[in-house]
Formats: structure tokens, sequence, C-alpha cells
């Protein structure tokens, strides 16, 4: 068995240190070393989005990143969108919206969407779907989703 | 998944090396939205990964209105698209680069990835093969350089030898009043696989009436993404009419041996080439004449 490696990375704004096998993807990395279970793992072959994290300011598919890839990078997950004693702008909209159902797409859909909203604060509903065309929902709640972003781009 | 080795090679030297020493169990990690499914579905035996993200020279991209465009074999495709001048010499590997996977692939893969893993259905190869790229491959013995519509030999399969990496994509200048283009056919609006894809580059004379010179390359229609050369040719010295590109597009369909699969039949398909080939040279032909 491959020895495990030594990894340093920024993870939401602190550095951590973890120790993992090269075939561990980041999301396991994430879920089984150090317990952060945000990220979803829904198809694990980068079709679903359910795992997305930022990586050095890119949206990714965490299972199509390997956890010693990530060594001085920056990776932010769902966790560290939040403030400690408020909801980000997103997450608000989306309770106001009533974007979810099970929950289970909607980590993956945040962080798809502050990444859009980095990069392009004012973005079109044409712009918001494409973007989040890589997030899948299957109890098919898109509509509402993207108006969730919309607002929330509004409220910035 | 299974077991394996990870290095971050630093230099070219480096990788060619350890390729080199590890043969077929070494596999280079670019963007990894391939390789990683693929190993992890136990299609691919990979025991060496070999990350060649920290190379400096698999990482540029570099455009230069007289010599063309230097496309590292890792630059993720954001990166093609971010930039403007790229935008307006190449539209066509823009149109590409935008539809494969979603936005999160586009974060980790690039055309590099998309030539090594060879798919015939692969966006990105056609509007390559239109722009007249070539693929800078270096390996134990040196560098070589192959055209793009030569690199795949095979479904997964490329003239990559053992030992060697691609290190990068050279895409000559944009000819005064050419375009490019490419579209597919997918059922879906975004992140799918083509069942027919197809892409045209056209330079037309200084009054933009006469088809000066033409490439027309089809995915997903044979085993290796293809250089359609008779059509092309076929174009050079027409003027620009529909009975010209109706010509062009039967000959794209006289080479198509598409098979029949889960995503659309052979005569679907071949059907299909004759309207993409179409809509591709007509799409190329409006952005010269709309370009000022």
């Amino acid at each position: 068995m491959a020895r495990r490696s030594h990894v340093q990375t920024t993870l939401n704004g602190e550095t951590v240190e973890f120790l993992c096998e090269p075939r561990q993807s980041l999301l396991e990395v994430l879920r089984d070393e150090l317990h952060l279970t945000g990220a979803k793992e829904g198809c694990n072959n980068g079709n679903c989005g359910a795992c997305s994290v930022i990586l050095d300011g890119r949206l990714v598919n965490s299972c199509l990143v390997l956890g010693v890839e990530t060594e001085g990078k920056s990776v932010e997950t769902i966790e560290g969108v939040a403030d400690p004693d408020k909801l980000h702008p997103i997450q608000d909209a989306f309770l106001e919206n009533a974007a979810l159902q099970c929950g289970i797409c909607t980590p993956g859909f945040i962080m798809s969407a502050k990444a859009l909203l980095d990069e392009n604060p004012n973005p079109t509903e044409h712009e918001v779907r494409y973007w989040l065309a890589g997030n899948l929902c299957r109890c098919t709640g898109y509509d509402k989703i993207v108006r969730a972003v919309l607002d929330a781009a509004a409220a910035k | 998944m299974r077991d394996f080795s990870y290095i971050a090679a630093k230099t070219i030297p480096e990788a060619v090396a350890l390729l080199d020493e590890k043969g077929e169990s070494a596999r280079i990690l670019a963007g990894g939205t391939d390789l990683i499914v693929q190993v992890r579905e136990a299609r691919r035996d990979v025991d060496w990964m070999i990350d060649i993200k920290s190379i400096p020279e698999v990482n540029v991209l570099n455009y230069d209105a007289t010599t063309g465009l230097t496309l590292g074999a890792a630059v993720e495709c954001y990166k093609i698209y971010a930039d403007d001048a790229i935008c307006d010499a190449y539209p066509s590997l823009i149109d590409a680069t935008k539809i494969i996977g979603g936005t999160a692939i586009q974060g980790r893969a690039g055309v590099g990835g998309n030539l090594c893993n060879a798919s015939p259905a692969a966006d990105g190869i056609p509007p390559l093969i239109v722009l007249n790229a070539s693929c800078v491959i270096v390996g134990p013995n040196g560098e070589r350089e192959v055209p793009v519509e030569d690199f795949c030999t095979a479904p997964g399969q490329t003239v990559i030898k053992k030992g060697e990496m691609l290190v990068s994509v050279k895409i000559p200048a944009p000819a005064n009043n050419s375009s490019s283009y490419y579209l597919r056919f997918i059922p879906r609006n975004e992140m799918d696989i083509a069942v027919v894809g197809a892409g045209a580059s056209v330079t037309l004379d200084a009054e933009k009436k006469t088809i000066v010179a033409a490439r027309i390359a089809l995915a997903a229609v044979a085993p290796t993404p293809l250089f359609a050369e008779e059509a092309s040719a076929l174009l050079a010295g027409r003027e620009v009419s529909d009975e010209a590109i109706d010509a062009a597009a039967e000959a794209a369909q006289a080479i198509a041996r598409p098979i029949s699969d889960m995503r659309g039949t052979a005569e679907q398909r071949t059907h299909l080439v004759g309207v993409l080939t179409r809509r591709a040279l007509n799409g190329a032909i409006q952005r010269v004449r709309e370009a000022t």
C-alpha cells in the first residue's frame, strides 16, 4: 500500500494538516479524515456537483481532486460559508425561496453559487442556469434555486 | 479506489524519466476529470500518477498575434475562455471549452487532457484540427511535433510512446478574414457527450465573398476525431453559396463511419454530420463577416 502522505493546506482560512493515501479524493479526506461532512458524495464521477468545493478560488468537484493535490492550496467548503453569528446571503436566499427539499444537493449548490457571485456579482438568469448546470437536484427544484441565487445577487 | 503512488513532478526531464521508468503503469495527472474516474471505476490500471501541474511549461498560455498561441497541456478550460485575445482569435476553441462538462469540470479539465484521453467524442479536438494546431511532445529522445489530426489513433489511444508526454499545443496565428466555429448535437442543453460534433474554420477573401481556405473536423463519428480533408479542399476557391456548403457537407458525410449506441444510431449520426457541418461552416463565415 502506498504510504500515507502528509499534506498541509488552508481550509476555510485556517491551516490544517492531515495524512492521506494518494488514492483518497479530496471529498474522502474532507469527510473521513477531517470529519467535515457538508460536501456530499452523490455520483462520485463528476456529474452531480454534490461535492462542489472551491479550490484556490475555482469551483471543483472534490471527488475529482486527490487529497494529496491540495498541498499548499486553499480549500473552501460549505462549513466556512456562514459567519459564526449569521448566515451567508446566499444561504438566507435559499431559505427565503425554499430552494431546497431533501437538502443533499444544497451544499454543492451554495458553493457553486458562491463561486459564481464571487466572480460575477450580477449574473443574468441565463448565466446562473449555465453556471449551475453541473449541480443536479433530483427533487427538481431548479427554479427556486435559480431565483435564490438571483435574489442573493440583488441583496449584495 | 485502486492503490497507487503519487508524484508531483517539478520539471519535464523529471516527468519524462519517471514515465520512461514506469512505462504502462504510470499515467500523467493534469485535471484528473477523466483519469480519476477511470481509475476509480477500474477501467485503467495505474500504479503511478505523475502530477505535472507544477511544471511551468505545461501551464503556459501565451498568445501573440504574429506567432500564435502556445497552450500548455495542463491549462484549464476556464483560463482559455477568460482570455479576450484568445476568444477573438480562436472562437471555435472557445465554443468547445465552454461546453466541456460544467463549471466545476472546466475549473480542472484542459484541452491537453482532452487530447490525451482520446475520446472519439472529445469536444476539444475538432477545433484544434480546424485551427491547424500541432502537439508538442517531449520524450527521452527529445521533442517532436505531431499535427492534431494525427494525434489520436484509436479510442483512448494516441501517438504518445513510452516515456513521452504532451507538453503543449501550438496554434498558428489566425489569417486575415478568417474565423472558426464548433458545435455539437446533444439531447440536453449542457453537461452531455456529443452525439456528433463538427468544427469548421474558413478564410475568406478581402471582399468576404470567396472562400480562400477551409478546414472541417468531426467528432463522435469514427474511432478518432476526423479531419474531413476532401470536404475542406472542395471549398477552396469557391464563392460562398449554399451549393458549395452543401457539397462540403456531403463530402464530410461520406467519411463518417459512426456506430449505433445509446446516444444515437449510425443513420442519425450520418444525417447530423451534414446538418452540423453546414451550421459550422455558416457560423464561421458569419463570424468573419461580422468582424470589423
